[in-house]
């Protein structure tokens, strides 16, 4: 049964809970003894609420037999630590916040709140979301449960590596350049980055504003439609997001995909590409045409800058969103400081990690009197630019299909040192940020040491339905999502 | 050589809004501190700001008000410094697109009307407070963030400022304008209006600008114009000794009545400013420009008018009345509860004025009578309870807080006697003492009849009606 | 290639309220050297008539009505506060006079 349970989707904890054959409390507690079974080797809770859970999946159980129902009724799921959970701790993989307990709910999780879900605890992830491979969270690494001694992707890692091990069936991630697509690809599980507005930011601690989402991450689109149909809709504490009705997500799966034109950009395939990868989405936009689908090679000629433009706008947001770290009303604080300025200056180097003050200082930086035009106006200038080439393609073709990483995940500690390079794998995920398009990552193989590859879709902005669907036709043809870690299958038991 | 000052300001004030700029907490001045605050306004981690509409519409008429142009699309922008009563350490506020520019100002001098130029109105919001203990040796400081949040509208001008004179005039028109559009309640002794300005001196004849200086911690019109004499005079001194103005921020400070440097260990001033990705842009077309312009209440030309027709006042009574929207609220407000505009609008105009004028830092809205009050007192007079004299000695009452003018008559027993039987036996008694002043009036010279009225109104205390008195003496002699 | 020395970090560590070693400093502005030369690139683009982008979404005159909303008590308020003291935060002084 621990096996079993560490498999299920969302849909299928739906059915048994609706059939009666488990109960939500049943369920939890499984999930609670896979994370003790499993943990110490992944790594990818920062806090596990057993408590809480409990006392979450007996509402659930007592509203069900009231006869309440829902696709979340009683559904355990973990949650990034970026996302504020009223009066429990959310510190954002960050020795600044270490004992910071919101007085408030984030939308997203007000949302899955309301809808039932049980909160299992919070996911580790690079700290404030800065980074590629969840080594820079300020209290452990993550490890990927397809081989232990290489990274989960980042900066949603604990989540990404949460749902491959069956330490719970679905995760929320957020993504600014990629955080919840590309851990998604490297653990071998579904991750979707919503168009921006889709999903309210309200409670979603700000890395980067006018390019963070939260998303579902999921081992099956079926969940993942299910999952983004709870979370999206206007929400008016958000200026930014978007009033637009909230569709049927899983009204589409299943219907066929003749005749859909999936672009695939030439700027895709050049080097640095890890061959194996290119091999296996080429196979993949392959089965897509199999299934019905017309390729088109397109171009986004601006794709070469988009790590640019990319790392000046979201360090510049950064360098603004996180000054209010500084000791005063929250958070860490450094002792024995006698004037306020000393405080700052100690407290915000004491409890920021090196990413973390690297981007602060690049976004100061990029702002400071006399470069405003050269970096961040031009780079917001090149955003326009990028945002076209999309409008563009858009006109020729419903999808676009790229790698969502140019590798598999890469061993612990090999791009530490060189922040640049590391910036540099964001290349396919960060484009739809900067132009606010939905992006979904899903497996779609292993190379020869079965690291799972990702296959990455884009939509034009709200046709989140569409990319679902499109996934969801891959998906069920290849059946890749039934691959699991070892872990997964031998570490569950007791 | 002559010198001229060049003056210019900074005028911000808070809007009357119920919430916060970017928030529902109520903006009401003086609560118990950090009881108006919540997790958007204290900055708290993953919170984002929706703009009050009231408060743009606010800005929108201000600057409508003050013959801006409107950008249509304005935009917020992030002021980045880093200070303990800005929780966020950015402060949104407007700079590359602000919500209006070009306008101006007309101002009352003289020599007629004076264009001063304003050179944007913006919108952004306003800090908490930072305290310093009672404790002189306290090694701390303590931060309530209650007011973090209002919405507080910049009003910058263009240094078009020649005098002290003209910088008061200014000041108080500005006030005047921002009160009669309800854009602010102006309560200096709130803080919700404050002024900073910016100060240089030059050459007379001189077309260049000197070196300017800015002053902040300007908290009434008088200290501004203290500030303004002494600031003058320390550049013109120190131009004139050989030396040079340092282009410099100075905080006024009252206890030593000067300005002086602000020292201070931040030497970096770099605000780097960007659009704050967290607030849309605003897309501002003509009709939303026209239903803020309809919304524009009643300005003090159009009351003036409207004070003439309606309550029959003189051209110069009514603008008296409306130079100060306080006063023209009160007045009406007087004159609805008694219908008797002159005898109303001159007991403001005296009494009211002069209790102002006694004192630079007053204002209106602290006047200690209240507009029924005044209402009642003159009805008083008006239905012969009291005589004007009494009058004069219920007001002195109320003013030291005795309570409405009926109760001080009552418990001071200052009812006018109106009774003939009463004042009969004195009116008896003052003729018969005085056979000189009877001969007079039995000959015809009248106007000797009012001393002998006086008489009766001493030994009365001044209580009785003095009309009946007049009648009851002239009617004994004629007898 | 270096674009960045040691001083210009000082400079921008200090109004980003951070401070660094020499070595760190050193470290610092080599790196960021680095990423400032490889995003030098956005100057091959010609963006004379492009307009800048900084939302993703084109949303415009998003509003709320002037209505309150209920305030966190102050307990609440504090709850977080690394110091507090008669109902406000409490920190190092803020002026130093002289
Ligand atoms: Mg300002
Ligand atoms: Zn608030």
């Amino acid at each position: 049964m621990d096996n079993e349970c560490s498999s299920l989707t969302i849909a299928q904890i739906a059915r048994k809970l609706n059939q009666g054959e488990a109960s939500s409390r049943d369920l939890t507690e499984r999930y609670l003894d896979r994370i003790g079974a499993v943990d110490a080797k992944v790594r990818a809770f920062l806090r596990v609420t057993p408590e809480s859970a409990l006392a979450q999946a007996d509402t659930a159980d007592s509203a069900r037999r009231e006869g309440r129902e829902g696709p979340l009724l009683g559904v355990p799921l973990g949650l990034k630590d970026i996302l504020c959970t009223q009066g429990e701790l959310t510190t954002c993989g960050s020795k600044m916040l270490g004992d910071y307990r919101p007085p408030y709910d984030a939308t997203a999780v007000a949302k899955l709140r309301a809808a039932g879900a049980v909160f299992l605890g919070k996911l580790n992830m690079d700290e404030f979301a800065m980074g590629s491979s969840c080594e820079h969270s300020a209290y452990h690494p993550t490890a990927n449960p397809w081989d232990l001694g290489r990274i989960p992707g980042g900066s949603s890692g604990g989540s990404a590596a949460a749902v491959a091990v069956g330490e719970c069936p679905a995760a929320l991630g957020t993504d600014t350049g990629g955080s919840i697509r590309q851990p998604a690809a490297h653990c071998g599980v579904v991750g979707l980055k919503p168009t921006y507005g889709r999903v309210s930011r309200y409670g979603l601690v700000a890395f980067a504003s006018s390019l963070d989402q939260i998303g579902p991450m999921t081992r099956t689109i079926e969940d993942a439609a299910i999952l983004l149909g709870v979370l999206a809709g206007h929400d008016p504490l958000d200026s930014t997001s978007a009033p637009v009705e909230t569709p049927d997500f899983t009204a589409s799966l299943g219907r066929e995909i003749k005749g859909l034109r999936v672009g695939l950009p030439k700027e895709t395939f050049v080097e640095g590409l890890d061959p194996e990868v290119e091999q296996a989405v080429r196979r993949a936009v392959e089965a897509l045409a199999g299934l019905g689908a017309e390729i088109i090679e397109i171009s986004l000629p601006h794709t070469e800058y988009a790590v640019a433009v990319y790392y000046i706008c979201c360090t510049a947001e950064a360098s603004s969103n996180l000054a209010r770290y500084d000791g005063a009303q929250y958070g860490y604080r450094a002792t024995g400081t006698d004037n306020i300025i000393d405080m700052y200056t100690r407290t915000r180097s004491e409890g920021f990690g090196e990413e973390v003050k690297r981007r602060i200082m690049l976004g100061t930086y990029v702002l400071s009197a006399g470069f405003y035009d050269a970096y961040y106006n031009k780079a917001l200038k090149a955003r326009t630019l990028i945002k076209r080439d999309f409008e563009r393609a858009f006109d020729r073709v419903d999808l676009i299909a790229t790698p969502t990483s140019p590798t598999v995940a890469f061993k612990q500690g090999e791009k530490l040192d060189d922040p640049l390079k590391m910036y540099l794998s964001d290349i396919f995920t960060i484009p739809a940020n900067l132009a606010g398009l939905p992006g979904l990552s899903l497996p779609c193989g292993f190379n020869g040491e079965g690291l799972p590859i990702g296959l990455q879709l884009m939509a034009p902005a709200f046709e989140e339905a569409r990319l679902l669907q499109a996934a969801h036709a891959y998906e069920q043809s290849q059946g890749w999502w039934k691959e699991r870690p070892e872990i997964a299958e031998t570490g569950g038991t007791r | 050589m002559n010198w001229e000052t060049v003056i210019g300001f900074e005028v911000h004030c808070e809007l009357m809004t119920a919430s916060k700029v970017w928030c529902g907490c109520s903006t009401a001045f003086g609560q118990a501190p950090n009881t108006q605050v919540c997790p958007i306004c204290l900055g708290m981690p993953g919170v984002l700001p929706v703009l009050n509409r009231r408060a743009m519409e606010l800005s929108m008429r201000a600057a409508l008000a003050l013959n801006c142009a409107i950008t249509r699309d304005a935009q917020f922008e992030r002021k980045n410094y880093y200070y303990p009563d800005l929780p966020k350490n950015y402060q949104i506020s407007q700079l590359r697109k602000n919500l209006g520019v070009d306008g101006w100002f007309e101002l009352p001098t003289d020599d007629g009307a004076k264009r001063i130029g304003i050179h944007n109105v913006h919108l952004e919001e306003d800090a908490g407070k930072n305290i310093h203990p009672d404790d002189p040796g306290a090694d701390y400081s303590l931060v309530d963030l209650n007011r973090a949040g209002t919405p507080l509208l910049e009003i910058v001008t263009e240094p078009d400022l020649r005098s002290a004179a003209e910088a008061e005039t200014l000041m108080k028109a500005m006030k005047n304008l921002l009160e009669y559009t309800e854009v602010s309640d102006c309560n200096m002794h709130e803080g919700r209006l404050r002024f900073e300005l910016n100060i240089s001196v030059r050459p007379e004849g001189s077309q260049t600008l000197g070196t300017k200086v800015e002053v902040k911690n300007l908290n009434s019109i008088r200290v501004a114009l203290k500030c303004i004499e002494v600031e003058q005079h320390r550049q013109i001194a120190e131009l004139e000794a050989g030396g040079r103005v340092v282009q410099e921020t100075r905080l006024w400070d009252e206890t030593t009545g000067r300005t002086r440097s602000m020292r201070t260990k931040e030497v970096a001033h770099d605000y780097r400013y960007f659009p704050d990705p967290d607030l849309v842009q605003m897309e501002i077309d003509d009709a939303w420009i026209d239903r803020v312009r309809a919304e524009n209440p009643e300005l003090p030309e159009a009351r003036r008018n409207r004070f003439i027709t309606n309550f029959g006042l003189s051209e110069y009574d009514a603008g008296v009345l409306t130079a100060q929207k306080a006063m023209a609220d009160y007045y009406e407000c007087a004159v609805a509860a008694h219908q008797n505009p002159k005898a109303v609008g001159n007991w403001i105009m005296t009494e009211a004025l002069r209790w102002l004028g006694e004192d630079a830092d007053r204002e209106f809205e602290d006047y200690p009578i209240p507009a029924q009050g005044l209402a009642e007192l003159v009805k008083l007079i008006d239905d012969g309870t009291i005589s004007g004299k009494i009058a004069k000695e219920v007001y002195k009452g109320m003013m030291a807080g005795e309570g409405a003018p009926g109760e001080i008559v009552k418990a001071r027993g200052l009812v006018q006697i109106t009774d003939a039987s009463t004042i009969d036996p004195i009116v008896t008694e003052v003729i018969a003492n005085n056979p000189d002043a009877v001969a007079k009036i039995k000959a015809g010279k009248e106007r000797a009849v009012g001393a002998l009225v006086g008489q009766v109104m001493k030994a009365t205390r001044g209580k009785a009606n003095p009309k009946l008195v007049n009648e009851l003496i002239l009617e004994k002699i004629k007898d | 290639m270096n674009q960045f020395t040691r001083e210009q970090v000082r400079h921008v560590a200090l109004l980003s309220r951070l401070e660094f070693t020499d070595e760190q400093a050193d470290a610092f502005a080599d790196q960021l050297g680095r990423i400032l030369e490889y995003v030098d690139k956005l100057n091959e683009l010609d963006t004379e008539d492009v307009e800048p982008t900084s939302h993703a979404l084109a949303l415009t005159n998003v509003m709320r009505e002037d209505k309150n909303r209920p305030s966190l008590s102050n307990a609440e308020t504090l709850a977080n506060a690394p110091q507090a003291e008669a109902g406000c935060f409490r920190v190092p002084p803020i002026i130093q006079e002289q």
